[in-house]
């Protein structure tokens, strides 16, 4: 099914936020084409093995249940500990770059 | 000192018993592997971080605590060597990666606490494959981590550190966390004995998460008992994962010194064999089905004919989620930021520090993962590898139905050569093959050592996989067989490592 594009794979790059190199496109272009063909076996899998029938999905080998607890409160993380490993911290907070545009 | 032996090639549970009798410290326990780490980790460096000054004041705090007359655990003032997944307060934590580099955790991962409580003695943090993927350790951004059997060849990975201190008597227990076979394979391939206990078994508070509906952390040791005294010393209910099981733990430490497999069926996986598996994998997989019926198991074959598509599966819902988890690593509140000189907007800087932060393998996999989970692709990829999932636990199921537990190799070769496969993302994937169904499943696997092969004298792993909370079955058999063996060799196989 697929052979992907360079162009689909800078696209890709921008979704994941990774400022990726020409030389790295090209190669991921390569290997993600790779290993692409071989995974999509699965939808062929579903098909033979299903024999017709309507699959389920399953996201979790656990049934999930939401865990919640009392509203009570408990100590939490030291905020001078926590910024301590901040990249930036001013104020007892984080320091981010810019988050709106020049204009 | 009074102990008959040396240190470092001694079980956990023969050094508690030896401390627990006064027979030696904890202190001089703990020296003894600090020392044994300054003399071979420079060969094979599994180690990225040891704390010696925390491991000797844990050691000292033992030894007060028997001073003053206090109980002490199973496993009190027996040395560890933890992954380097897991949050450690006050100790370095990378999972392999620059992203983490430097980075001091605020907390601890609910087993590092565990761990604590009981009174384990923490080495150190171990080498693994950036963010656990991988097979091989190659792709942590430290560098490699060398098999003890043979320096020129891959430890296993992703847990290739931990799996290489144990085979180098540099620890004699150490954690893992088992995502596709990240426990597993690596004690295949180093002669150890590795567990993915049950989905939900052991917390993963506080393990950095790479594929959250697959990860588990688990027990690795050098024998089957330590690895059960290890396991139920960090299994149990946590409120801090809403994943874990609120049900009791399995009796491990109780059915490890059964070893017994009387009376019990056991399957043989039949899609786990034939072409694609080394001769020497194949011919000691065969020799321990024979051994367990010889020990009063009766055989049987098992067909599970979706395993064959587990691989292709787990390698787009593994991907998929990854790509989801380590959106976290933004570079804003921990971790690497560059490209913030004051002019670069926040998306600018996050891309450049997610560029220079991640491996390529990391970024092959968050690629291949955003990929999977657009539209368009979705039904496809992602979704047919869901409905894969369903078919492989209605496998299990139906195998479970007829069978205690299920037996295969643990990987189809023995440990390969470091490079060999480092540009074949496809050839490397196939090291999982075995264990992927377990972490789809979510039930439990263990790794055990059953011999070397003919033609390489490398350790070969039998797999054993019981039904999700029946964790005490894989010790009972593994018990069973490694019991039989070491009568047979006359020493545990482990013994047989070259000195370093």
């Amino acid at each position: 099914m697929p052979a992907i594009t360079r162009e689909e794979v800078a696209h890709l790059a921008l979704l994941s936020r990774l400022d990726l190199s020409e030389d790295e496109l090209a190669h991921y272009a390569e290997q993600l084409d790779v290993i692409l063909g071989s995974v999509a076996r699965v939808s062929q899998a579903v098909q033979q093995l299903g024999q017709g029938q309507d699959i389920p999905p399953t996201s979790h080998a656990l049934p999930l249940v939401n865990v919640t607890r009392p509203d009570v409160e408990q100590p939490c993380l030291d905020p001078a500990d926590v910024l301590s490993q901040a990249p930036a911290a001013q104020d007892q907070r984080f320091r981010v770059p810019r988050i709106l545009g020049e204009d | 000192m009074s102990f008959d032996g040396d240190l470092t090639r001694s079980t956990a549970a023969a050094l508690a018993a030896a401390i627990k009798g006064g027979d030696v410290t904890a202190a001089e326990v703990t020296q003894a592997h600090l020392d044994r780490i300054a003399k071979v980790d420079e060969k094979v460096h599994a180690f990225l971080h040891v704390d010696t000054e925390g491991a000797l004041a844990k050691a000292a705090e033992v030894d007060a605590k028997r001073a003053r007359g206090e109980q002490l655990g199973p496993l009190a003032g027996v040395p560890l060597a933890l992954k380097d997944v897991f949050t450690t307060k006050g100790v370095p934590t990378t999972c392999g990666s620059k992203m983490l580099q430097g980075w001091v955790p605020p907390y601890d991962a609910t087993v590092t606490r565990r761990l604590r409580e009981a009174d384990v003695v923490i080495l150190g943090k171990t080498n693994m494959d950036e963010f656990a993927m991988g097979s091989s350790t190659e792709n942590s951004a430290y560098g490699v981590t060398h098999n003890p059997w043979d320096l020129s060849r891959i430890p296993g990975g992703s847990g290739g550190g931990s799996s290489a201190s144990l085979a180098a008597f540099e620890a004699p227990l150490a954690i893992g966390t088992d995502t596709g076979g990240s426990i597993r394979q690596p004690a295949s391939v180093t002669g150890t004995v590795g567990v993915k206990p049950t989905y939900g078994g052991v917390s993963r508070y506080g393990l950095v998460a790479f594929s959250s509906s697959l990860d588990q952390g688990g027990p690795c040791a050098r024998t089957v008992l330590d690895a059960a005294l290890l396991h139920a010393a960090i299994a149990g209910h946590d409120p801090m994962d809403s994943t874990s099981i609120d049900l009791p733990v399995p009796d491990v430490v109780g059915a490890a010194k059964l070893a017994d497999v009387k009376g019990m069926r056991i399957g043989v996986v039949k899609q786990f064999d034939g072409d694609g598996y080394q001769d020497g994998v194949r011919q000691r997989f065969h020799e321990s089905v024979d051994l367990l019926r010889e020990l009063g198991a009766t055989i049987v074959e098992v067909d599970c004919p979706s395993f064959d598509y587990a691989l292709p599966a787990y390698y787009l819902i593994a991907p998929s989620e990854c790509s989801s988890n380590l959106a976290r690593f933004d570079a804003m509140r921990y971790g690497l930021r560059v490209g913030d000189d004051g002019v670069n907007g926040v998306e600018e800087v996050t891309s450049l520090s997610r560029e220079a932060g991640f491996g390529p393998e990391v970024k092959r996999r968050i690629m291949l993962g955003t990929y999977a989970l657009s539209s368009g692709y979705y039904d496809a990829y992602y979704g047919s590898a869901q409905q894969v999932r369903t078919l492989i636990m209605r496998d299990f199921d139906r195998a479970f139905a007829d069978v205690d537990v299920l037996v295969s190799p643990t990987t189809p070769t023995t440990a390969f050569k470091i490079g060999e496969r480092a540009d074949d993302p496809m050839a490397m994937y196939l090291a999982d093959l075995c264990t992927i169904p377990s972490n789809m499943a979510g039930n439990a696997g263990m790794s055990i050592p059953v011999g070397l092969a003919p033609e390489d004298g490398l350790p070969v792993g039998l797999q054993i996989i019981a039904p999700a909370m029946a964790d005490d079955r894989l010790y009972r058999v593994g018990s069973a067989v490694e019991a039989a063996l070491n009568g047979k060799w006359g020493r545990p196989l482990i013994q047989e490592v070259p000195s370093l």
